[in-house]
């Protein structure tokens, strides 16, 4: 079969809030569900400035480690749960996504993932994405490779902390503190 | 890929160096505080990787690829028809997948707020739109040429008229964000957006081509604008079936 090669990447650019944004785009669950958690942060810049032009996409399990999802090989969980937030940031670079704690995964190797979601960043000034995970501070995260193969000076970056009902997620772009971003 | 667990994962191929813009592109100021100094760290593609949002179905309204009738009266400038398909890299169509858009208005200005060089506003254009692709991956928008416009990057800075284009693909390793642009535009020279692309042959696939066939007669031109995602590796546990 022919190769087609990829479409590449471009920035969103300073205007995405007009075509990504949706009203329930930070709500994974509504609000009101069993269990559910905000995580909230900042993006910010180099200088540690906060990036009001960003946009925070998660995709995640649902809570029994399910995915509602074709190529998930053990079935798809027909639960109609849409893994899926998205959260523009505001003039202070904060963003916000309502969801529930997603199950623990198999690794595929007789392994299990610590609970983790994936994220993407999007951003003028961005030509890509960056990608990241989140994990939790509360939950057993030791039996975690991807977290393991991280410099261990760098893995706290990957690791939302309590905050309140919920969790805090800072993503720093560049700098002091910089954040594990990962090639995918 | 088959794992001892049983575990059998699509795996997705690497791009091509050059396929993609580098993160730190000096041309393009703005990329100097937002992008990653450490190197990045490798995913290997699991669970959540290979899965990804399956959106569309209930998040579209009547008029929204569209964008010509969103108000009461239509809006200025060249109506165009833009349509494509999503594919992977092998050629597969992607379906029920969602697309979505963003643009400037004719004259080059976006309804945003901090969009304010002088050149007006259309009442009756939003330039934003979403499209579900069909069994063929095939998507279609009916809307207007965006205009250029200046931007504050280096001397004279002019944007090549483009809209932006947001697509799923069917893994979270798909995910992809783009700009289409149009044929022949005079500042792409100029342009570090465009050129921040390393590979000649890539940089060109973002460029949509005129389609004379597909233009409405007394009403519309139209633009072909294919995208393509990651493709899949070679399925090793297909062949090992093949084996058995």
């Amino acid at each position: 079969m022919g190769k087609l090669g990829s479409t590449p990447s471009q920035t969103v650019g300073p205007y995405l809030s007009i075509g990504l944004p949706w009203e329930d785009g930070p709500f994974v669950v509504p609000e009101g569900t069993e269990g559910a958690v905000w995580i909230r942060g900042t993006v910010s810049d180099g200088e540690g400035a906060p990036v009001p032009d960003a946009l925070v996409e998660t995709w995640q399990a649902d809570p029994s480690g399910r995915f509602d999802h074709p190529d998930d090989p053990r079935g798809r969980a027909e639960s109609g749960f849409r893994g899926f937030g998205r959260c523009p940031t505001d003039e202070r670079g904060e963003y916000g996504i309502l969801t529930v704690l997603p199950g623990i995964l198999p690794s595929g190797d007789g392994g299990d993932q610590a609970r983790h979601i994936d994220v993407s960043v999007f951003a003028r000034g961005m030509l890509s994405r960056v990608v990241t995970r989140i994990y939790f501070e509360d939950q057993d995260n030791s039996g975690d490779a991807v977290l393991a193969s991280v410099p261990e000076g760098r893995r706290a970056t990957l690791v939302a902390a309590k905050a309140g009902n919920g969790y805090r997620f800072d993503v720093r772009l560049q700098g002091e503190g910089e954040t594990v971003f990962f090639a995918v | 890929m088959a794992t001892p667990t049983g575990l059998r994962l699509p795996r997705y191929r690497p791009d091509p160096e050059g396929t993609h813009p580098p993160m730190d592109f000096a041309g393009y100021r703005s990329t100097q505080l937002r992008h990653p100094a450490q190197p990045l760290v490798l995913l290997p593609q699991m669970l959540t990787e290979v899965t990804g949002p399956l959106l569309g179905p209930g998040r579209l309204g009547e008029h929204d690829n569209d964008l010509t009738r969103q108000h009461s009266g239509e809006p200025q400038g060249q109506r165009i028809i833009v349509t494509g398909r999503l594919l992977d890299g092998d050629g597969r169509p992607i379906r029920d997948s969602l697309v979505e858009i963003w643009q400037a208005n004719a004259g080059g200005r976006y309804r945003h707020t901090g969009d304010r060089w002088p050149s007006p506003l259309d009442p009756n254009f939003d330039g934003l739109g979403r499209a579900l692709t069909d069994g063929d991956g095939r998507y279609e928008f009916t809307t207007i040429k965006p205009g250029a416009y200046p931007w504050k990057n280096h001397d004279n800075a002019w944007r090549p008229a483009h809209i932006h284009f947001s697509v799923f693909g069917a893994a979270f390793t798909q995910r992809l964000v783009t700009q289409m642009y149009f044929p022949d535009d005079p500042l792409f020279g100029q342009d570090p957006i465009f050129n921040s692309i390393p590979d000649e042959k890539a940089r060109q696939r973002m460029i949509s081509r005129f389609d004379l066939e597909r233009t409405e007669e007394q009403w519309a031109l139209a633009f072909r604008f294919d995208i393509v995602v990651r493709g899949r590796e070679q399925s090793v546990f297909e062949d090992e079936e093949d084996e058995d």
